[in-house]
């Protein structure tokens, strides 16, 4: 048993670390949040050329071949600096999904792009009613001629508002909420009758809602079979899973070292507050619920890549569980034992405070994974 | 055992209820229920109308324009506000710096300030809070020094709420360092006007200008604002936060949130259900009413025991406490209520006139903000750790 990285792993994590701190100061990540893009263009171009954006290709696309540990070292050093890059989005997320699913020539198209950073996709999976259930899609996709047509809205696409291409969901046959049915299809956001709406998140970042208006497609824009994307879709956002847990525990590492940090600087009556015993159990608890956290993303990384199987799935479930609960923890308790400076927007604290509850907000929440989880509860 | 109200309360909440169909503007109580932030001109015109209607001041004797309701009264008010999405009063001139100045202030003070503050022309903030004084107020820094019929003033005060609308400032000052802290501090009236004074905005993590920090520089005050004596300031301002802490549990306002949370768990959907029928979350809520309801009868028992000459304790610390983080829990399922929109932050969705589409719905726009901002409920007025503090000291002894 041995838990730690190996030597590459490690010098992958230094490689992601060095950059994160020398490019990533908290006041450059303000500036970086106000620009039209909503993250740095120069840093995303940093990542590609260090490779970082092909870590989980494989070598002919210029990658490393990681799996997820090799995508946990560097998603918990995006943490850390409350990087808006859309990595999760692009690299994970949409290489992800045409790497699975796509045909050859699909793969050629865009592998070799994302895998660069030339290439930056989104995923439009949720929709307006969905909630977490990214199998509950009403968006529909009918044929028409040799392709199709898509009408449809689909909701809180993050980085959807600069991507180049985006990966949608739509049902060509069932219900709503069936699994069977639905379809991916990649889209140039330049689309006739695709319609984005953008907006800043509450964690600085951007996204956008798509809304389809009689778009149509060719053949070539399905991704994989017609009407099977259900599994591949689950597949994949299990990958994702791992990786946001990964980013939260480097969140989550930082809001505990400030805090700490607070404790023995601040003073008042005389002590540092971190003298005051149930501050000092307060930070022991936000310790362990971080240890929690980590053990989860640590098993997430370990299932990322393997086949599918309801032990998977129950791993990612019960992390993603995890991490929502420690995160808001860490974020709640984190704020109040700063007292009144940590709510503000001028010290970094808040901003890794908001960043911990949107991570609950993204892939399912904690109750979300909760139910997931029962419903694959196994007796004896 | 008697929970019930008597007649003369019945016939007082009728009366609340009429005066509020009639007065209340619709456009302000929509932006309360919804969370939605409030402009100075919102608060400014409720306060008219309250004043108009002789409510405003319901701390104050009669004699200088109060009302005086009983403490069963005041807590109708409340319940009935809170349902119906009055603002809350800004508290800091009305419900703090008048009863101090009533009960330690000279007849001029009283002359010159009580009207002001009835009619609106006032608009006070509150500066205790320094940068190095918190929890620990005492230690404030800010100095008074005495030069022939002024102070002349040196310092900076943080945290102050609505600073960026006020034009008067109580402050907590530092006249004496010779003594212990308690001693030497003194609690004068301070015209923001005064060349000196600058006031910088702090920006919360909400993205909200709620707060401020002051800066004094030589600021010349009259010795006419001294409150009371030199160097007595510390217990006007213990008798001040006996005032503060009372409603600081916010019950009406969690019942409020509470019926908001489930017309908007009735509304949103999980597979393809209303949330509310879905188990886990309707048993959040369930977990969080239960508790309302128990703090509300707690809250009632309090007031119970002031209508009939107690005076309240360290009871109000634990139900500060209680009080606010029920508060909070409702926040916080208001926002994951919302699923994924709890991410996107469209500001100009909670702009006054704003006639666009909403995103999601036009619920959905302030509730993460909200949730952030609230973390607050438990930092201010006492923190919750100090009010534990007090319990702990003052009931159990320790
Ligand atoms: C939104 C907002 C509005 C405010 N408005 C005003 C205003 O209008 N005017 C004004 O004067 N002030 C205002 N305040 C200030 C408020 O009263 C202070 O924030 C509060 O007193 C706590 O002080 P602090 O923030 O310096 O935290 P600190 O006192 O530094 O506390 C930090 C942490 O240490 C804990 N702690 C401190 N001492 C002890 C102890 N002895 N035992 C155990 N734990 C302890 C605290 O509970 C907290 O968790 C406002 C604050 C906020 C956040």
């Amino acid at each position: 048993m041995d838990f730690r990285l190996n030597e590459e792993q490690q010098m992958l994590q230094d490689t992601v670390a060095r950059l994160v701190r020398g490019e990533y100061s908290f006041e450059k990540r303000l500036e970086f949040s106000e620009t039209e893009a909503g993250f740095s263009e120069a840093f995303w171009g940093q990542l590609s050329e260090l490779g970082l954006t092909a870590v989980p290709f494989s070598e002919e696309l210029g990658g490393f071949g990681g799996g997820g540990v090799e995508v946990q070292s560097v998603m918990t050093e995006l943490g850390r600096g409350l990087c808006l890059e859309p990595y999760l989005q692009s690299v994970i997320l949409g290489g992800g999904l045409i790497a699975q699913a796509g045909s050859d020539s699909q793969q050629e198209q865009w592998l070799g792009g994302i895998a660069s950073g030339e290439l930056k996709a989104a995923v439009a999976l949720q929709e307006p009613q969905s909630f977490y259930d990214l199998n509950d899609v009403a968006t529909r996709a009918e044929k028409s001629g040799d392709g199709y047509v898509l009408n449809g809205r689909k909701a809180v696409v993050i980085a959807g508002h600069c991507a180049d291409l985006i990966l949608v969901s739509a049902r060509t046959s069932g219900d709503t909420r069936e699994a069977d049915g639905i379809s991916l299809f990649a889209l140039s956001p330049d689309t006739d009758g695709v319609e984005r709406r953008t907006y800043p998140t509450i964690d600085g970042s951007k996204g956008c809602d798509i809304t389809l208006n009689n778009v149509q497609v060719g053949a070539d824009a399905l991704l994989g079979e017609e009407g099977k994307a259900a599994d591949v879709i689950e597949y994949q956002s299990g990958r994702a899973i791992a990786a946001l847990c990964a980013e939260a525990v480097g969140v989550m590492e930082v809001a505990n070292e400030l805090t700490l940090d607070y404790l023995k600087q601040r003073k008042q009556f005389g002590v540092p507050i971190g003298k005051f015993q149930v501050l000092q159990h307060r930070m022991v608890d936000m310790m362990s619920e971080l240890e929690q956290a980590r053990s989860m993303a640590i098993l997430a990384a370990s299932v990322a890549d393997i086949e599918q199987s309801d032990e998977r799935r129950r791993i990612l479930s019960a992390a993603k569980n995890v991490i929502g609960r420690s995160g808001q923890f860490i974020s709640e308790n984190g704020i109040q034992s700063h007292g009144g400076i940590g709510m503000t927007w001028e010290y970094n604290f808040a901003h890794y405070a908001k960043r911990l509850i949107t991570i609950n907000h993204q892939l399912g929440d904690d109750d979300f994974h909760l139910e997931r989880y029962a419903n694959l509860l196994q007796v004896g | 055992m008697n929970m019930n109200y008597t007649a003369e309360e019945l016939a007082f909440r009728d009366e609340v209820r009429a005066f509020l169909d009639e007065k209340l503007p619709a456009d302000i109580a929509a932006k309360v229920k919804a969370f939605r932030p409030l402009t100075k001109d919102d608060h400014q015109r409720w306060q008219k109308i309250l004043s108009a209607q002789g409510w405003y001041a319901t701390h104050w004797p009669e004699e200088y324009g109060g009302v005086s309701w009983s403490p069963v009264q005041k807590h109708i008010w409340d319940e009935e506000s809170s349902r119906y999405g009055v603002p809350r009063s800004v508290p800091f001139g009305v419900n703090m710096v008048a009863p101090v100045i009533i009960k330690f202030g000279n007849e001029e003070q009283k002359r010159t300030y009580l009207p002001r503050i009835l009619s609106g022309e006032d608009w006070w903030c509150q500066g205790y809070s320094e940068p190095g004084a918190g929890s620990d107020l005492a230690s404030l820094k800010t100095r008074a020094v005495r030069d022939g019929d002024h102070y002349i003033v040196n310092g900076q005060k943080t945290w102050t709420t609505l600073g960026q609308h006020a034009n008067m400032i109580f402050c907590l000052v530092r006249t004496n360092t010779e003594v212990k802290a308690q001693e030497g501090i003194s609690f004068l009236l301070i015209d923001m006007d005064a060349p000196g004074i600058t006031v910088r905005p702090i920006i919360t993590l909400d993205g909200e200008h709620e707060v401020n920090e002051v800066f004094f520089e030589d600021v010349k005050v009259p010795v006419e604002n001294l409150v009371g004596e030199e160097d007595k300031g510390w217990t006007y301002a213990k008798f001040l936060l006996t005032y503060e802490r009372t409603g600081l549990a916010g019950i009406g306002l969690s019942k409020a949130a509470l019926a908001h949370l489930k017309q908007l768990a009735s509304r949103r959907l999980k597979n393809g259900r209303p949330l509310i029928e879905n188990t886990t979350f309707s048993q959040r809520i369930a977990k969080v009413e239960i508790d309302l309801t128990a703090a509300g009868i707690s809250n009632l028992r309090i007031i119970a025991s002031v209508e009939g000459g107690g005076v309240p304790g360290a009871e109000s610390s634990m139900l500060k406490v209680k009080g606010t983080e029920i508060r909070q829990s409702i926040n916080d399922l208001a926002r994951r209520a919302i699923g994924p929109y709890a991410l996107p932050f469209v500001e100009e969705e909670l702009a006054d006139g704003f006639d666009g589409e909403y995103l999601s719905d036009e619920h959905a726009a302030p509730l993460s903000a909200h949730y952030f901002n609230n973390r607050k409920l438990s930092i201010f007025g006492g923190s919750n750790e100090i009010q534990k503090n007090i319990v702990s000291k003052m009931i159990l002894g320790l």
